[in-house]
């Protein structure tokens, strides 16, 4: 193991310890916290298994572990991201229609007072 | 049989220095017609300046952007059962003498959507150089995609029929809406003229599409069109 491993596995069991806390405090919802949870074990069993790492190097046909894993990482990091946007797009758009649904009951609400005290 | 019902509708966004003023010569040309400004949240006091001058206000709780603020009131003139709606933006670009022209065309030749449209007879003369380029290339891109030209693809100042109010109280791009408008129509195979109208320079305030939006609009405009074609399904029976 070298140093890029032990950086990773702190980084992996840090972001893990994070995404807990954050769950803990309610910060994050338990369906959005699993994706990272399982980018954080992946990262982590991939640094902490070095066979793995030459495994992963040799099926991606690349000489370098670290570049393999990194590649990997990367990846799944884009795919959370992408889902993460997915999720973005339908609440803005949720967002929307609530606005606009509260703003028009809103308006019709007043509407009916008006009538109903005859202004 | 009751007489079709009229709403005029005008989105704003800190317009206060315009949209009195376009509310009272709204008023002028159509006296009776009901005004709603929808207001998009302004920072400014739009909303208390539109009621000021006898418009009803529907006050947004945040701020939607131009295509949020515009369904918004498409949705409610659609509930309270409005057969067309006018929209004229608040910053007073749009000539409300040209209202009556653009309803008449909507009754007259039953198509879902009427465009107010500066160069429809040559004329543009308020638009500036970058505007022109855009609407030119948007004229020549949407042109095989609507099966017919179209003048002033960017232009807000339109007349919808119920057919068209119930489609965009569903379905309504939420950013620049205009171009994107269209090849919604498209897509249920509805109708659209186009009316020539003068424009104005705005009174007041500033454009919402900025330097660096003005960059970004093409690509997102693009992006819609290209999406809405993919969606294509024909006039539903």
């Amino acid at each position: 193991m070298d140093r890029l491993d032990h950086v990773m596995i702190a980084f992996s069991v840090l972001l893990m310890v994070w995404v807990l806390a954050s769950l803990r405090r309610a910060h994050i919802r338990v369906e959005y916290s699993v994706s990272w949870l399982a980018a954080a074990l992946v990262l982590f069993v991939i640094f902490e298994w070095p066979s793995g790492q030459r495994w992963l190097a040799q099926a991606l046909g690349l000489e370098d572990a670290h570049l393999a894993v990194l590649t990997i990482a990367g990846a799944v990091f884009l795919a959370v991201l992408y889902r993460l946007s997915l999720i973005l797009s339908r609440l803005k758009d949720l967002n929307i229609a609530v606005m606009q649904r509260v703003a028009i009951l809103e308006f019709r609400l007043q509407a009916m007072e008006k009538t109903h005290n005859g202004q | 049989m009751s007489e079709p019902r009229l709403l005029i509708l005008i989105p704003a966004f800190n317009e206060e220095g315009a949209v009195g003023g376009v509310v009272a010569e709204v008023r002028q040309v159509m006296p009776g017609a009901p005004i709603l400004v929808v207001d998009d949240c302004s920072e400014d006091s739009t909303a208390a300046v539109a009621r000021l001058s006898g418009a009803d206000v529907l006050p947004l709780p945040a701020h939607l952007g131009l295509g949020g603020c515009v369904q918004a009131g498409y949705r409610l003139a659609f509930e309270l059962g409005y057969d067309f709606v006018i929209r004229v933006d608040g910053d007073g670009q749009h000539d409300p003498r040209y209202i009556p022209k653009i309803l008449e065309t909507l009754k007259r030749e039953n198509c879902e959507m009427v465009i107010g449209s500066r160069f429809a007879d040559g004329g543009g003369e308020h638009s500036g150089l970058l505007r022109r380029l855009g609407i030119a290339f948007f004229r020549v891109m949407l042109r095989p995609i609507l099966g017919k030209p179209v003048h002033d693809p960017t232009s807000g100042f339109v007349g919808v029929n119920r057919t068209a109010l119930a489609l965009f109280s569903k379905s309504f791009p939420l950013e620049y809406p205009e171009i994107e408008a269209l090849v919604v129509l498209q897509r249920k195979r509805f109708r659209f003229i186009e009316v020539p109208c003068r424009m104005r320079p705005r009174r007041a305030g500033r454009s919402t599409i900025t330097a660096l939006r003005s960059l970004y609009y093409p690509v997102h405009v693009l992006l819609g069109v290209f999406v809405n074609v993919l969606k294509f399904e024909g006039r539903r029976k």
